[in-house]
């Protein structure tokens, strides 16, 4: 029976390469059904931390405990799996013979043709690995990972290196498998991918949590652009008057506005004052972090 | 949105025993074996080359008698048998080098597969092509005319294929060494020398003096003594079990070791 303990809950845990932290004590619960996005920079600590959620490293300190017990147990019961960036293929079997060779490895599994079926490859199902593209490789990963019907998903930026129509088509693949209460907890980089399928973003940023709540609020953090000029002198208070202006920064003769109307600031600078070099950029992720991160030090 | 339901509600729930013997399955070595069998250069190295060697270095001693009577040509047979089974076994157990190299041994580790069950595969692939390498070195040297007692193809062939279970040690404890993509190309010369050495290619005897000793050392001298006693009826020295018993031990816990570190979690 499905347990009623959390899905995930890591508690505490840190991770250390030589001088480097890669994750810094970092605790994060996920109940069952929930569809968690892992999302940082390159180097925030998203790997480490689903190595160690996998059992594939041990933590330097904290705890670990997946559905209840130990990464080990839920990976040799079949109750976890995963889809990394690092797991290899063999080039010279085929795509079925893989899925085939995997599933001899279970007590019990879903049927190859399914899992082959639901990963969206059923038609290459006899070529060889090696002649199979990247696209075609993350979505046979998957389909391994389909085999044993896990209660637990999780994905380590499984689109890296894809291109568009492969990414496309590999979270149609993920989409279509979204049912009844799985539990899905993905690592990615892109915004766009994390607002499309998460209903929860944990943002993370040297191996901390900085941020973790439902996509829309995430979003709003990340949403707004940034306007730019070159102002000796300028009226802080005035610019953070105008409508939509959520910060306002003067570094030298440059003046930074934060807004979520920029156009009203582009129109204010140009109009009412001797502004000049106006620049609007929307705000990426890293901006969102650092939204974040004066945040919580603010508050 | 639609908010995800806690409880798989309508779904039967995956039976989630843990597999048999750590996930050792004929199936997997099913596929394994006919893997290996669709490796032409694996192919052309265990289960051509050794018999074309016989039909060059073999057939010409076609008239000569080794002291007792018994036919040149299955001195030569029986050595190219223990080199074609020492290279078919090495392969296998090297291809553990590719298979970390390209990351396949960490993709298992997120399956049930427990890594003794693994290298159970890996040991049984290695001596199911070594014993295949015998089978056709003998075939070869029977349809070319070599003829000896049923004795002798029986427990010359045994020896040549039990001792290169010693060779599968040594092809998992390179493979556990280092990950390489092509290991064999590396490996591949040094069995020859070893074979040389070991007098698989030419008697020990004609070596110079000096090589002579060095190769009663060597870890193909053993088994190529023992697999031709049946031959030649010369007694198995103690050395020769000595050599064959040490590298097998040398090997075996050397490959073990390096298992074990790989597997260890970091």
């Amino acid at each position: 029976m499905t347990s009623t303990h959390p899905a995930v809950e890591l508690d505490g845990l840190t991770k250390s390469f030589g001088a480097v932290t890669a994750v810094d004590g970092l605790s994060l619960r996920v109940q069952p059904g929930e569809v968690v996005a892992f999302l940082g920079p390159n180097g925030a600590g998203k790997t480490t931390t689903i190595d160690m959620l996998l059992g594939l490293s041990r933590p330097d300190t904290g705890t670990v405990r997946v559905l209840g017990g130990t990464p080990d147990d839920a990976v040799a019961r079949g109750r976890v799996a995963a889809v990394l960036q690092t797991g290899g293929l063999l080039k010279d079997l085929t795509v079925g013979e893989t899925v085939r060779m995997t599933s001899h490895f279970y007590r019990h599994t879903r049927p190859a043709a399914e899992v082959l079926e639901r990963a969206g490859i059923t038609d290459i199902a006899d070529r060889v690995v090696g002649r199979c593209s990247g696209g075609q490789q993350q979505r046979l990963r998957f389909a391994l990972a389909l085999l044993p019907d896990p209660d637990l998903m999780v994905l380590d930026e499984p689109t890296t290196g894809m291109d568009v129509e492969g990414r496309r088509d590999f979270w149609q693949a993920l989409r279509r498998d979204a049912r009844r209460g799985r539990t899905v907890i993905f690592a990615t980089h892109y915004l766009d991918e994390a607002d499309a399928y998460a209903d929860r973003i944990v943002l993370v940023r040297q191996g901390r949590i900085v941020a973790d709540g439902t996509t829309a609020e995430i979003k709003n953090l990340a949403a707004g652009r940034t306007v730019r000029a070159t102002l000796p002198g300028a009226d802080q208070a005035a610019l953070a008057a105008l409508p939509g202006v959520d910060a306002v920064e003067v570094r030298g003769d440059s003046v930074l506005v934060r807004t979520g109307d920029s156009d009203a600031v582009a129109r204010h600078l140009l109009t009412r004052t001797a502004a000049r070099d106006v620049e609007i950029t929307s705000r990426n992720l890293e901006d969102a972090f650092l939204a974040l991160t004066s945040a919580q030090t603010g508050a | 949105m639609t908010p995800s339901t806690p409880t798989r509600a309508g779904v039967t729930e995956p039976d989630r025993r843990l597999p048999a013997l750590g996930g050792f399955a004929p199936g997997a070595l099913g596929i394994e074996l006919r893997r290996v069998l669709r490796n032409r250069r694996t192919l052309a190295f265990t289960l051509i080359m050794p018999g074309v060697f016989f039909l060059i270095f073999g057939l010409p001693q076609g008239g000569q008698s080794l002291d007792n009577g018994r036919p040149v040509a299955a001195y030569v047979m029986i050595s190219l048998a223990v080199y074609a089974a020492m290279v078919a076994t090495t392969s296998v157990g090297g291809a553990v080098a590719t298979e970390r190299a390209l990351g396949w041994s960490r993709q298992l580790r997120l399956t049930p597969l427990r890594p003794a069950a693994y290298v159970a595969t890996k040991l049984i692939t290695a001596m199911s092509l070594g014993l295949l390498a015998v089978v056709i070195e003998f075939l070869v040297g029977a349809v070319a005319g070599v003829r000896v007692p049923a004795y002798v193809w029986l427990l010359s062939g045994l020896a040549a294929w039990l001792g290169s279970l010693v060779f599968a040690a040594f092809g998992l404890f390179i493979g556990y060494l280092a990950p390489a993509e092509n290991v064999m190309q590396i490996i591949g010369p040094v069995l020859a020398v070893l074979a040389m050495f070991g007098g698989l290619f030419v008697p020990v005897e004609v070596l110079p003096d000096v090589l002579q000793q060095v190769a009663k050392f060597t870890p193909v001298y053993g088994m190529g003594v023992l697999a031709r006693a049946p031959l030649t009826g010369d007694g198995v020295s103690m050395a020769a079990v000595a050599n064959l018993v040490v590298w097998a031990l040398l090997f075996g816990v050397g490959a073990a070791r390096l298992f074990r570190r790989d597997t260890a979690r970091v």
